[in-house]
């Protein structure tokens, strides 16, 4: 069977590459294309380790076929800091301690990030719940679910 | 060290790596790809227990693209009655767990390997290999591995003489436990059951191996020691150690779990049979059937106190499951379990049972959960019994500077009492809880930390700037501990020191990241370096002074002269120093390589509320807070964050985790859908109480802080949930239909209704 | 190397040529959010996988003449939570599909594919049974109705012949004081298959429940309509009575498994007091004072 063709939008840049029908969009993203930001924790949607958007719809990569992506704009951790400047949620991380081990912190920050855009004043409650497909077994999430909120004020603040 | 004149031990420093680590950048080890690379998977048993009578490999070798194939035959043989030991682990079982010799021990043991062109002809060839078995009746858990009819699983084990499960025991005396308990007023004693859990790191395990025609072999893979992996491929492949570079990638996640190989040799030997690079990474499904879980356990305590609380005595029985092969945590279990506690007569006793299940790995405090559970469950019953508030009961028997402990030590200066005295003085404890079905429970742990084997090399730049290289994987933020310490000594800034971990042909042998023993036994290392660049630093400026160097100062970042020489001389900073060190003698550094020696063991006392659904059982934590000693927190968040990542596992262990088998001998939840670790919205804030009694045997005192807070949280979510309902559950998880069974057998919580 | 097909047609017709054409082999694709776990495991290996999303009769939300909706089968809950209405309307339905998986999970995966998975314990399956749901099937013999609880035929089963696509649910016209609700027993807070799913659907008027439809969720092979939880809540006022009495309508119709996520006493227990517990939200939701 012939590879399929694919003409995309991934992190803003006009993409093109060849998959099989059975190859996930995480598989695509981590082999083919070499954007290994986004991790496979569990391959069955219940970790969220390879959280992207999918026309700014969060998602996990692993369970959409890579096929699918023809002709939709897709956003990976990659595209998410600027080249001078990480993403406001990326630099209360680093300074809030929010990761661990950091396996799950880029489906961490893409959900976060997905969060924030919908939802820019979150209480805790709804942070936590948002982010339930999204594992972390170093944090406890304290630090996680604190850098966001921080963050979603901060961006606030900056907004005024 | 004096707190006020730190300028960055103590602090909250940006780690080193976290750029990369919030951006994707960072490497972990399936991220890794090597030139003309091939994939490999993994052949695995459909039985719980059958002997191998032959393997055919041919019609897989046929299979096009298929490039090599390996099975135990291919490796090292390690003969069943020659122990040959590796750190805690012994080579002829982990061997035979890494591919199946002569049997097959638990659904999913590796079988055999096929390396191939990719990952879907990797796998039809191994559904091509050819076994031919006898299937043998099985044993899962303790009671079936024990009873007297049990199916044995090696025949070469033998208890009281005959042919046994239990693969061996441990026993600690203190005292006369019958003599205690015949002065006691109250004696209180419970059996206990837990389940395994898994380590549930993120990151499946991986690797990319590569092994040139000469035999020079690079190994690219996540683990909690490359040096482990460097001589644990090397034994089981027979490469020599030199020839073998094993180089840490960023690690996922471990908890004890990546102590050991599965992969790496496997890898190995496929790679020098192909002539490729070889891959491997392991589905999540093959992580929970095939990678160490800790032991499931039964066991039973009892402790006997005089009416005023002091107790008089304490025995305690344990049996853990090894899982198929031997090696439980059953020094974990016995002794850490009273370790808390000062008791003149105490007596415990571990059991190692193997069963038919993948073979127990190393997490987080391994078997001191499981000895706290139930310790710190019949503590609670007798503080009840006694009318005593349930942390005054621990503080009056606390263990304190001088107690002989029942596993060996004398405690030097520990901070247990001071866990203690900050529980009960703090806001959470003086809270009342207002809601029905709302209980709080208190819990205190134990882990024995470890020193031993570290290297670390610092090295001054050209530019005057540092580079530490130490030899541990960086599993929670070592490197920024180890960089504010640097700075620290040095008097520099934070962002002038890069910490760096190295290859095993780039650093000296260091041990595992475990043990709680990184920051422990690394800052000692880094620390004697930089002492030693230090006074290499003091030199150059004498020389270029002409001063003797006694009369240089280290302060501040610069040399200073003394003395006479004091108004002499400009000072001269690191980089004016770096910039003439050629013409001073040559490049500035030095390494240092120590078996650390002072650890002491940790303490901790966990206050958790809870509040129950009745009508379903349900148990949700409302508040939390983990009082520890952590000796010197150096990096607050980073301490922190081990504490409250403790606490959530322990939440996990405590509620919903457990490994679940069907009737057939397999695992029937191998995914993070059905083994249920807690999610975000299942958790509330975890509070911290660092407590700070400096170890006296460290320079910058600290002691270990990652495996404690894994210890006390089982038991403080079981006495929280007696306290809401009055009911005593004495078998984990705390799981709605255990809880609503125990429950619906209560008929006077009923009648409170 | 794969030799499956993927095929995105864009009109239903050709959908369903390509679907016959492709025999028994070929699975739909909504969300994929079982279908891709399930080809993982090595469960489903499928000749064809036909994508379903850029047909437009799967992915619009329409109002009905009568004041009902009718809803792709293949939309994502997230993408009907935008919609400004139906949510009102369906409160059950949106929270239960909205209740599957994850936040990811809740923008792929669809009542169509929570539906045709044939799971017992499907999230929005309860929920559409207590809303009177009709899905509207087509294939190469025309276009055909069934109810919601007419659809799961037992685990993994449906009753939708060979070459036959779910196109949409319609949902009847809300009556004044009427609404839904859903609620399931897990253990942890989000991400677990539901132990015990309940979804209640009623209208009163003047405080007196006139009309009720209960479904029930993972405590039989099927999804099941309990009628006699139903008629017990119909005519009566919600009282404690009548709550107890459909409580116990619910658990007599378990005929549950023991299993990892629960045991057959568990779940017995759980179907009553889900029952209570939702009718208590539907009620409120209604306008009850």
């Amino acid at each position: 069977m012939a590879k399929i063709h694919v003409s995309t939008t991934i992190n803003g840049e006009p993409t093109e590459f060849l998959c099989d029908a059975a190859d996930s969009m995480l598989d695509a993203l981590r082999d083919t294309l070499g954007l290994t930001g986004s991790k496979e924790g569990c391959g069955t949607g219940d970790c969220g380790a390879c959280s992207i958007t999918l026309d700014g719809r969060l998602v996990c990569s692993c369970l959409m076929l890579a096929a699918e992506a023809d002709g939709h704009e897709i956003e990976t951790i990659e595209g998410m800091a600027a080249p001078d400047k990480l993403h406001p949620l990326q630099q209360k991380f680093l300074e809030s301690a929010a990761l661990q081990c950091g396996i799950c912190t880029p489906g961490m920050l893409v959900a976060a990030k997905s969060l924030l855009e919908r939802n820019p004043n979150p209480t805790e409650t709804e942070v936590r719940f948002w982010l339930a497909g999204n594992l972390c077994r170093c944090t406890g999430y304290d630090k996680i679910v604190r850098a966001v909120m921080e963050t979603a004020a901060d961006m606030r603040e900056a907004a005024r | 060290m004096n707190d006020q004149s730190n300028k960055w031990i103590g602090k909250r420093t940006v780690r080193p790596d976290g750029a990369d680590k919030v951006t994707g950048r960072a490497a972990y080890a399936a991220d890794a790809t090597m030139p003309g690379m091939i994939w490999a998977k993994v052949l695995r048993s459909p039985h719980p227990h059958a002997t191998i009578k032959s393997i055919d490999t041919s019609k897989a070798e046929a299979l096009p693209g298929v490039k090599a194939v390996a099975t135990a035959a291919d490796f090292v043989d390690f003969p069943v009655d020659t122990p040959v030991p590796l750190g805690i682990q012994d080579m002829r079982w982990m061997s035979r767990n890494m591919l199946a010799k002569e049997k097959v021990l638990f659904h999913g043991h590796p079988i055999a390997a096929v390396a191939a062109i990719n990952e879907e002809i990797a796998a039809e060839a191994c559904a091509l290999i050819e076994v031919e078995y006898d299937v043998l009746p099985f044993a899962i858990e303790i009671d079936d591995a024990i009873a007297k009819d049990a199916p044995i699983l090696h025949d070469f084990m033998k208890f009281d003489g005959k042919p046994s499960n239990i693969a061996g025991t441990l026993e600690h005396t203190l005292g006369d436990v019958d003599a205690g308990f015949a002065e006691a007023d109250v004696v209180i004693e419970r059996s206990f059951t837990t389940k395994p859990v898994h380590q549930g790191y993120i990151e499946t395990h991986a690797c990319v191996v590569s092994v040139a025609p000469d035999n020079r072999t690079t190994i690219w893979s996540s683990s909690q020691g490359q040096f482990m992996v460097r001589a644990m491929t090397a034994y089981l492949t027979g490469i020599p150690q030199s020839n073998i570079k094993a180089i840490p990638a960023e690690i996922g996640g471990g908890f004890g779990g990546k102590t050991i190989v599965y992969l790496e040799p496997v890898a190995t030997i496929l790679s020098k049979k192909s002539g490729r690079p070889v891959k491997m990474v392991m589905t999540r499904e093959e992580v929970m059937r095939a990678t160490g879980p800790t032991s499931g356990s039964k066991s039973t305590v009892k402790i006997g106190a005089k009416k005023d609380g002091t107790i008089v005595a304490g025995q305690g029985t344990f049996y853990l499951q090894a899982g198929c092969l031997p090696g439980s945590p059953i020094r974990g279990a016995a002794g850490c379990a009273f370790a808390p506690y000062d008791i003149k007569n105490v007596h415990s006793f571990g059991y190692d049972v193997v069963s038919n299940r993948s073979k127990v790995a190393a997490y987080r405090a391994p078997g001191a959960p499981i000895g706290a559970f139930a310790v710190e469950s019949v503590l609670d019953e007798l503080a009840v019994e006694l009318g005593m508030d349930p942390l005054k009961l621990r503080l009056k028997n606390a263990a304190k500077e001088g107690t002989k402990a029942a596993h060996g030590p004398t405690y030097p200066r520990i901070g247990y009492a001071e866990t203690v005295e900050a529980a009960l003085k703090s806001e959470h404890y003086n809270t009342p809880l207002t809601g029905k079905f709302q209980g709080r429970g208190v819990a205190s742990g134990y882990w024995f930390n470890a020193g031993g084997e570290s290297s670390a090399q610092v090295n001054i730049t050209e530019d005057g700037n540092v580079v530490v290289t130490t030899g541990h994987p960086d599993i929670g933020g070592s490197r920024a501990s180890i960089a504010n310490i640097t700075a620290e000594l040095l008097g520099i800034n934070y962002d002038q020191v890069s910490v760096q971990i190295g290859d095993t042909a780039s650093i000296g042998y260091s041990n595992l990241t475990g043990g709680s023993r990184v920051l422990f036994a690394s800052a000692m290392v880094v620390t004697e370096s930089t002492e030693q660049v230090i006074e290499q630093l003091k030199g150059r400026a004498a020389k270029i002074w002409g001063i003797d160097p006694s009369q240089v100062v280290w302060e501040g970042g610069e040399a200073r002269p003394m003395g006479e020489h004091s108004a002499n001389f400009p000072s001269m900073s690191l980089e004016e120093l770096a910039a003439k060190a050629n013409a001073t003698g040559g490049p500035i550094g030095a390494g240092s390589q120590s078996n650390t020696v002072g650890a002491e063991g940790g303490f901790a006392t966990h206050v958790c509320d809870v509040e129950v659904d009745v009508d379903l059982g349900i148990v949700r934590v409302l508040r939390y807070t983990c009082f520890q000693d952590v000796g010197r927190a150096i990096h607050p968040s980073y301490v922190e964050g081990q504490l409250q990542g403790g606490v959530a596992q322990g939440i996990g262990w405590a509620l919903n985790e457990e490994y679940i088998y069907n009737k057939k001998g397999q695992v029937d939840n191998p995914g993070f859908l059905d083994y249920r670790m807690p999610v975000c919205s299942d958790l509330p804030m975890l509070d911290c109480g660092i407590i700070e009694i400096p170890n006296p045997k460290h320079p910058q005192g600290v002691r270990g802080v990652g495996e404690v807070p894994l210890v006390p949280g089982p038991a403080a979510v079981r006495n929280a949930v007696h306290d809401a309902l009055g009911i005593w559950i004495d078998d984990l998880p705390l799981s709605p239909p255990n809880v609503l069974a125990a429950i619906d057998a209560n008929s006077s919580l009923q009648a409170a209704e | 190397m794969s030799d499956i097909r993927y095929l995105a047609p864009q009109t239903l017709d050709d959908a369903i040529a390509q679907y016959a054409a492709a025999e028994g082999a070929a699975r739909i694709l909504a969300g994929g959010t079982d279908l891709l776990v399930q080809m993982r495991s090595g469960l489903l290996k499928p000749s064809t996988i036909l994508d379903v999303k850029k047909i437009p009769e799967l992915t619009a939300i329409e109002r009905t003449a009568d004041g009902g909706f009718k809803i792709g089968a293949a939309i994502s809950g997230a993408a009907l939570e935008e919609d400004p209405d139906f949510g009102k309307a369906w409160p059950g339905v949106l929270e239960a599909l909205n209740l599957i998986g994850s936040t990811q999970v809740q923008g792929r995966a669809s009542m169509g594919g929570n539906l045709c998975n044939g799971s017992p314990a499907g999230d929005a399956v309860p929920a559409l049974v207590a809303a009177g749901a009709v899905a509207t099937i087509k294939g190469p013999n025309g276009s055909r109705e069934l109810k919601v609880e007419d659809v799961p035929a037992g685990p993994g089963k449906t009753n939708l012949k060979p070459g036959e696509i779910l196109v949409s649910f319609t949902f009847p016209a809300r009556p004044k004081g009427s609404s839904d609700a859903y609620l399931r027993m897990i253990p942890r807070t989000e991400m677990d298959i539901a132990v015990v799913g309940v979804g209640v659907s009623l209208t009163l008027e003047g405080g007196t429940c006139t009309a009720a439809r209960v479904g029930l969720g993972a405590v039989a092979p099927t999804v099941l309509l309990v009628e006699d939880a139903a008629k017990a809540l119909i005519g009566s006022t919600l009282d404690d009575a009548a709550i107890e009495k459909a409580a116990a309508a619910c658990s007599a119709a378990c005929n549950p498994i023991d299993d990892k996520r629960g045991t057959i006493a568990y779940r017995t227990k759980v179907a009553g007091v889900l029952l209570k517990r939702t009718t208590a939200i539907a009620a409120e939701r209604a306008g009850r004072t």
